[in-house]
């Protein structure tokens, strides 16, 4: 798992270089600024998502969430003026509500993930769109929201000389640190694995793979709420026909680059952030070496082809080598216990 | 009208089939023929080498020694493209259907007739045309386009048949072809078998159904430990007769007798319906340190009664008490809660995860007590498997290893430390020994009389007979379902045992 993030790591590296010798723009403190905000943006949805595959299924609806959740956020403060963060819980609420609204027709009425959240980014981008009346929604001329506008798309640490992180960035790190702990550390996490590598021996196991599936879902939810929040605060009008189309093709793409399998029981949080980052380090590359933009997603698609085509011949690779050592005896057996194995 | 005098050569012949495998003879010198029209019964206990000799004529294993004949023609051994052009056609146990398509199409699968033309379109009138009248032959009640998925198992059992004839089939293998069949469907089946002679093709019929063999066959073959040491004929046919045949070989003693006798009842099952046998009850009661073997043929419905107590599949009815207490049990946890486990008899697929490590297979079903608040704590769950480790003797690199990479008996193990690192009051294990070399295999016998003499009352579900009778303290045997009787220690016997199996009384 480490190796492959190393891997991952290097060609983020590797990218960077060559960019950045091509277009020295991409050091500039603005557009690392400005990349680094869009790996915040995409990222914090990238994690649940990954979580999701790691239990075996998939995600399809976050885009049309984000448009969903977007309108009616920004009704909730331009029309009935609530409050700020009332109007936050309200949306992450909702996101926690559609992921356990998906998570129950996976698990009890045993629909495929496919399926479901195929029909979710169906009907949520519908709604949104009838909403508003296939309008756009967005704030009225000269409303503030200071702190929200802060926590968003404020920039921390910005001076004369230095840019700034973006708070996106750090959010997306925080909320990234934690994931962490939860998928790699907790008792959580494990049966998450459990239950995506096998789940008929989970269950042998004593866990309950259905609450386990329906919590992955309702994470990848609640972070489609908060991500649909600082997407909004990022566009700041909101047109429902195209806010986050196709965000989610993002989401599973940096999750696959970072080794989650579509199988399940495979994955870690380092290599879902790695592959949030090269996606838009990609996005980027393709802005600076003045690469038609319309190539973007050509672009994307090459990479994580090649990728995962690299990565399946590096796991060949070792396999092999590994038999040729067990072939050559090299592996010690324990001296107490020799004997056929 | 002139009549054959000399007896036709027989179609099949066997001749001194052996098949060795390290250390193991699974065929050993097996000679066997098989006459046109003719129908033998092939007998044996598990593991007798019927699957092995079926395989050999399949063209799936090829033998170490001997010849084989079929239809005049000699081979050393036949490659499945052999068997299938001689005309031997299987009509296997679980059923090889493709139940997305219909009964036509699975007749003629990659044989369909086709327009011509570079597209390959099927013309399907013509392939429900070519399987009409194999269905009339064998007087079917559905059509060519009726799909599978719709067809009942004798049906299913029928199809498979009707594409057998299709191939042309001189030679039927039938294996346990009648084991999931009402009374009704198995007299359909077996008239066909009787029109099928008629028209000169021969049947190998495999079954543990002695009064189904004794009322179809022509002739009887009895296998026992890769050997033929017997055969009946006419008369000679009878259930007793044939059981005498397939018992009688030396049985090793395994047997290690308990430091303690057997205590209170831990596990009482009463009156349970499982979904597999919805009309039978089936009640039982084991104590603590007692060893008790559920032994039965394969089928019988003892793997289905384990997973309805371990809450693994929905039980009909039947209440469950462990140590005297009732407990309601939804799912595997609840029984995991109580100190009910299942060792169960696919490890692959519900004992282990195999890409986990040790230490991550052991710690799985307990993994709260080895975490401090939500998060695990590696030290905890690292020591408990080092334990175990050494505990069980698991010959692994370390704890880091991967349960997929060693051998079964290891594997076995390792499922087994999950449950011995907890609390056990009842362990059910299914099958513990299958597919473990002999060291490992003692090692667990030796194993699961600790655990008894610890005061853990243990069921083992076994279709190993020198193994349940070997091991076990107290038997139950099942058949269809029902527990069919009990033997105690002084009574048992391959005979009792198989007499039981097969559902007759033991006096």
């Amino acid at each position: 798992m480490l190796k492959k993030d190393l891997g991952l790591f290097l060609l983020i590296l590797v990218v960077g270089a060559v960019v950045a010798f091509l277009n020295p723009r991409f050091l500039s403190p603005l557009n690392l600024a400005n990349t680094a905000n869009l790996i915040g943006l995409f990222g914090l949805f990238s994690l649940g998502e990954g979580f999701v595959i790691i239990t075996g299924g998939i995600d399809l609806s976050v885009g049309s969430i984000f448009a969903l959740l977007g309108v009616i956020f920004i009704n909730l403060l331009v029309d009935y003026s609530l409050p700020w963060p009332v109007a936050v819980l309200i949306i992450v609420a909702g996101g926690v509500v559609l992921g356990a609204i998906h998570g129950f027709l996976v698990t009890k009425v045993k629909m495929q993930p496919f399926v479901v959240t195929l029909c979710g980014l169906l009907i949520y981008r519908g709604v949104a769109r009838w909403y508003t009346d296939d309008g756009t929604a967005g704030f009225e001329f000269g409303q503030k929201f200071p702190a929200l506008e802060t926590l968003t798309t404020g920039r921390t640490f910005a001076s004369d000389t230095f840019a700034g992180i973006p708070n996106s960035f750090i959010a997306f790190v925080v909320v990234a640190l934690i994931m962490g702990v939860v998928l790699h550390r907790s008792v959580f996490g494990r049966y998450l694995f459990a239950v995506g590598k096998n789940e008929e021996a989970a269950r042998y196991s004593g866990i309950r793979s259905n609450a386990i599936i329906a919590a992955a879902y309702v994470i990848s939810g609640g972070l489609a709420g908060i991500s649909a929040i600082y997407l909004a605060m990022y566009t700041r009008s909101i047109s429902p026909a195209s806010h986050g189309n196709f965000y989610e093709l993002y989401a599973i793409a940096a999750a696959v680059l970072g080794g989650c399998s579509l199988r399940g029981g495979e994955g870690s949080v380092m290599g879902i952030v790695l592959g949030a980052i090269l996606l838009q380090v990609l996005q980027n590359l393709v802005n600076l070496l003045g690469i038609p933009s319309s190539l973007n997603f050509a672009v994307m698609g090459g990479v994580i082809l090649i990728g995962v085509i690299a990565d399946m011949q590096l796991v060949r690779y070792r396999a092999y080598k590994a038999n040729e050592k067990k072939r050559a005896g090299i592996v010690p057996l324990p001296a107490a216990a020799p004997g056929k194995n | 009208m002139q009549r054959v005098t000399e007896p036709a050569a027989p179609f099949l012949e066997l001749n001194g089939i052996s098949k060795t495998y390290p250390g193991v003879a699974a065929l050993d010198g097996v000679s066997l023929s098989v006459s046109r029209g003719e129908i033998v019964g092939l007998i044996g206990e598990n593991g007798a080498g019927k699957s092995t000799l079926m395989k050999v004529l399949g063209g799936v294993v090829e033998p170490t020694a001997g010849t084989i004949r079929v239809d005049g023609r000699d081979y050393p051994a036949l490659t499945v493209n052999d068997a299938i052009n001689s005309g031997i056609a299987f009509v296997h146990q679980e059923l090889n259907l493709f139940d997305n398509l219909d009964a036509a199409a699975n007749i003629l699968i990659g044989r369909e007739p086709l327009y011509g033309g570079p597209l390959r379109l099927i013309d399907r009138k013509a392939l429900h045309a070519k399987v009409q009248p194999l269905l009339d032959k064998l007087g079917v009640d559905f059509k060519p386009d009726t799909p599978v998925a719709a067809l009942s198992l004798a049906q299913r059992q029928l199809l498979e048949i009707a594409k057998a004839l299709s191939l042309d089939a001189r030679l039927v293998i039938m294996d346990e072809p009648t084991s999931s069949l009402t009374l009704t469907e198995t007299a359909r089946l077996l008239s066909v078998l009787n029109e099928l002679r008629r028209d000169g093709v021969s049947i190998i019929f495999i079954s543990h159904r002695l009064n189904e063999v004794k009322s179809c066959v022509d002739r009887v073959v009895v296998l026992r430990d890769g050997r033929v040491v017997g055969s009946l004929v006419g008369e000679t046919i009878r259930p007793d007769a044939m059981i005498r045949l397939m018992i009688g070989r030396d049985l090793k003693s395994l047997y290690i007798p308990p430091k303690v006798p057997p205590g209170a009842p831990a596990l009482e099952i009463e009156d349970f319906r499982t979904t597999a046998f919805p009309d039978q009850e089936v009640s039982l009661t084991l104590r603590r340190g007692e060893i008790l073997g559920l032994a039965g043929l394969v089928g019988a419905g003892r793997t289905e009664l384990a997973c309805a107590a371990f809450g693994v599949d929905r039980r009909l009815a039947g209440t469950l008490r462990i140590e005297g207490e009732a407990v309601t049990i939804r799912e595997p946890r609840d029984a995991i809660a109580r100190g009910l486990y299942l060792v169960p008899e696919d490890r692959k697929r519900c004992g282990l995860h195999l890409d986990f490590s040790l230490t991550q297979n052991i710690s799985l079903p307990d993994l709260m007590t080895y975490a401090v608040g939500p998060l695990i704590s590696p030290a905890a769950e690292e020591k408990i498997a080092e334990t175990q480790r050494h505990r069980l003797n698991i010959r692994a690199y370390d704890i880091a290893t991967e349960a997929g990479t060693l051998s079964g008996g290891n594997q076995q193990k390792i499922v087994l430390a999950k449950w011995l690192a907890m609390k056990p009051r009842v362990i059910i294990f299914d099958e513990p020994t299958r597919g473990i070399d002999v060291g490992a295999k003692s090692e667990i016998y030796q194993l699961m009389r600790n655990l008894a003499d610890n005061g853990v009352a243990v069921l083992m579900i076994s279709s190993d007979m020198e193994e349940v009778i070997g091991v076990s303290d107290r038997m139950a045997v099942m058949q269809e379902g029902r527990i069919s009787g009990f033997l105690e220690r002084d009574r048992f016997s391959e005979h009792n045992v198989l007499q039981l199996a097969v559902g007759k009384t033991v006096n």
